[in-house]
């Protein structure tokens, strides 16, 4: 499915600093039945938002409107767990276009880059200093720029540079997926599986 | 150069290596089910695509699948349209499809290596994080998400970076009352829920090579828990006995052909590994989880361990703790649990009803816990009836329901409520993951049955 294309985002951000937020956490299996690719931000987070009466829970960071932004934070070993993409769907449909964390999950950042959201890997102690620097200042933006691959808290100016392969940076700049290559080069792949024998 | 069973299986399956980007790769055998594939086909039509090799897809519904009365329509809207969905796809693009009703259908890990589908060597994917079950092949297999799904109808191949490599060594004898589940459990409690994160997990060493298949599965299945993409088991003649005459196993000389070449298919003595952990058998004991990871996992004899032992935050872990109402320094054995769930694609083989079995034999079931027994397939279902296990758990006070996933992810009927405990054969015991506000301890069937007869935590090996 197509996404717009990522080049510089600057944003506030939401923080979550809670470590192994599992897939099951951003949307649970319940809101897993559709047959379409909508919706499914309503329900980001769906339990630790709401209550079992679908009221809000007020101590959940998305309740509170102090925080906002295009931009999540959250701890460490994010979107560990089951390989839904609707996970990645939901912080999508919900607004944000980049998640930041010290340590992603396999499935979940592939699925993040195969869907426009931008997973941005950062050291320790940088994720310690956007956790602090919203916290003083709610208000404070990040800025992440795809090209020079680099993040940077635009009120103390401190930055980090991150990685993510070429190939998918590429595809991202310019918002296209892997259907589009793969569909490139099929004969290859044709003459590849008239080799095997099973 | 040397090469591990891994670098053999994934150097032959790609097509085009990508300068600084992901190897283009292919898929032999791709499984779908009904809940991450309906956008996969929406996303084919959209672009008017089709899928290229129909036959390396194989369908099966089982994720919202209802447990009881599947002779009749499904109830619940949303699932019935999924399942329709799947039907639907399967049907205009030519894809076996297994769905309800059907001899053949069951949980896709579980249906897959019973009719031989599953091969060692080959390159499995699925929707479905648990695909790592059919490493215990020799297999290189693992979980994707829906954009990879439409990407393996289209073209049978997605982009992947080759993941870094890790072995895992335990060697020496399992105690009694030691399974392969206590085996996958206490390595992700070694490793955490993140320690395997980009790497692809070889197990070696007598234990995995005396394990049956079931048991193999059971492990390689786990693997996703301690982040890894995926894990596997060098296939050998356990392997080979277990899929001959399967029915989608290779026949006569094919057959002959295939096993010789899968007898190449194991570590190169040189090989080198990222990196190399090892464990000893002894040191294994019954496992249970007290927390909201399956990192969060200890022998079942243990005390839950201090917040300040464990690596990683502080107030994650209590958040966790008090989600599930335990503190610090508590001894598991003894606390009261309300349901026992035994099945899933980790334990709903007929292993794990055995196992179950040899413990509720001639004794009844605690009369305060719902136990919802699940098999696998109808072929576990039927093997319970003839090995007469059947009989066992009726006597003992449980009955048995139709096979799917069930209360591993509750996406049908069967959840736990909130605030109840549930001894659990599955595969995870995060937040809600068995119903809103339940809390779940993962455990081996023979922890679950322990459980489910005495009301409490027990140690298994008390009453074996």
């Amino acid at each position: 499915m197509a996404y717009d294309k990522f080049t510089i985002l600057t944003s506030t951000a939401v923080p979550l600093p809670l470590e192994n937020v599992d897939t099951d956490q951003i949307i649970p299996a319940r809101f897993l039945k559709a047959t379409e690719r909508k919706g499914f931000g309503d329900n980001l987070f769906r339990d630790w938002r709401y209550n079992g009466d679908d009221s809000p829970k007020e101590s959940f960071v998305l309740n509170n409107p102090i925080y906002s932004g295009k931009i999540l934070v959250g701890g460490k070993n994010f979107g560990s767990g089951s390989s839904r993409e609707h996970a990645a769907w939901a912080i999508y449909d919900y607004g944000f276009r980049c998640v930041v964390s010290s340590f992603f999950a396999d499935i979940f950042r592939n699925n993040c880059l195969n869907v426009g959201v931008l997973p941005v890997q950062v050291s320790p102690e940088f994720s310690e200093q956007i956790f602090n620097a919203i916290y003083d200042n709610p208000k404070t933006e990040i800025e992440v720029n795809l090209s020079n691959q680099t993040i940077s808290i635009l009120s103390t100016g401190a930055q980090e540079s991150f990685e993510i392969n070429s190939y998918k940076k590429e595809n991202m700049l310019n918002g296209f997926d892997d259907i589009d290559y793969l569909q490139s080069m099929k004969e290859d792949i044709e003459s590849f599986a008239n080799g095997l024998l099973l | 150069m040397s090469k591990t069973l891994f670098d053999k299986v994934w150097d032959s399956h790609v097509v085009r290596k990508i300068e600084g980007g992901p190897d283009v790769f292919f898929i032999d055998r791709h499984f779908i089910h009904e809940v991450t594939s309906p956008v996969a086909f929406l996303g084919l039509k959209s672009r008017g695509l089709t899928v290229l090799y129909p036959e390396r897809t194989f369908a099966t519904a089982d994720h919202n699948t209802p447990t009881i009365n599947q002779h009749l329509p499904v109830e619940d809207p949303l699932s019935a349209n999924q399942l329709k969905a799947l039907e639907d796809n399967s049907k205009e693009y030519g894809i076996s499809h297994w769905g309800l009703g059907n001899k053949k259908n069951g949980i896709v890990h579980v249906v897959g290596p019973e009719n031989g589908i599953t091969f060692p060597g080959a390159t499995i994917v699925c929707g479905d994080s648990h695909t790592s079950t059919h490493g215990a092949f020799g297999a290189i297999a693992f979980g994707i998400g829906t954009s990879e799904v439409e990407m393996v109808l289209s073209t049978q191949c997605i982009m992947q970076p080759k993941p870094k490599k890790m072995r895992i060594n335990i060697n020496g004898q399992l105690g009694k009352g030691v399974t392969p589940k206590d085996v996958a459990l206490y390595i992700i409690s070694k490793l955490t829920t993140s320690g395997a994160t980009g790497y692809f997990v070889e197990y070696a060493g007598d234990v995995f090579e005396n394990m049956t298949m079931e048991g193999r599965m059971t492990v390689c299945n786990l693997s996703i828990e301690m982040g890894a993409r995926g894990g596997m088991i060098a296939p050998d003649e356990t392997t080979f006995a277990y899929l001959k005459d399967k029915p989608l196993s290779l026949k006569g000389d094919a057959w002959d052909t295939a096993v010789t070449h899968w007898k190449t298919l194991k570590t190169d003595a040189n090989a080198t590994f990222d990196k190399e952990l090892t464990f000893l058998a002894s040191d294994i004991e019954p496992m249970i989880t007290y927390g909201t990871n399956p990192g969060m996992g200890m022998g079942i004899s243990k005390q839950i361990p201090n917040a300040e032992a464990v690596e990683g935050g502080v107030s994650s872990y209590k958040k966790s703790l008090d989600y599930m109402g335990y503190q610090e320094n508590d001894s598991m054995i003894g606390k009261k649990i309300d349901y026992v769930f035994l099945g899933s694609c980790t334990n709903g083989r007929i292993e794990d009803f055995r196992a179950f079995a040899s413990i509720v034999k001639g004794k009844k079931k605690a009369a305060h816990v719902t136990a919802w027994l699940v098999p696998g397939s109808h072929e576990v279902e039927d093997k319970i009836k003839e090995e007469g296990l059947l009989d066992i758990i009726m006597e003992a006070g449980f009955s048995l329901r139709q096979p799917g996933c069930s209360a591993c992810l509750a996406m049908n009927d069967d959840k736990i409520p909130a605030g109840k405990y549930a001894v659990s054969t599955s595969n995870r015991n995060f937040e809600g993951r068995q119903g809103p506000g339940s809390r779940t301890l993962l455990a081996s069937p023979l922890v679950a049955a322990a459980a489910a007869i005495t009301g409490v935590v027990t140690d298994p090996r008390t009453l074996l």
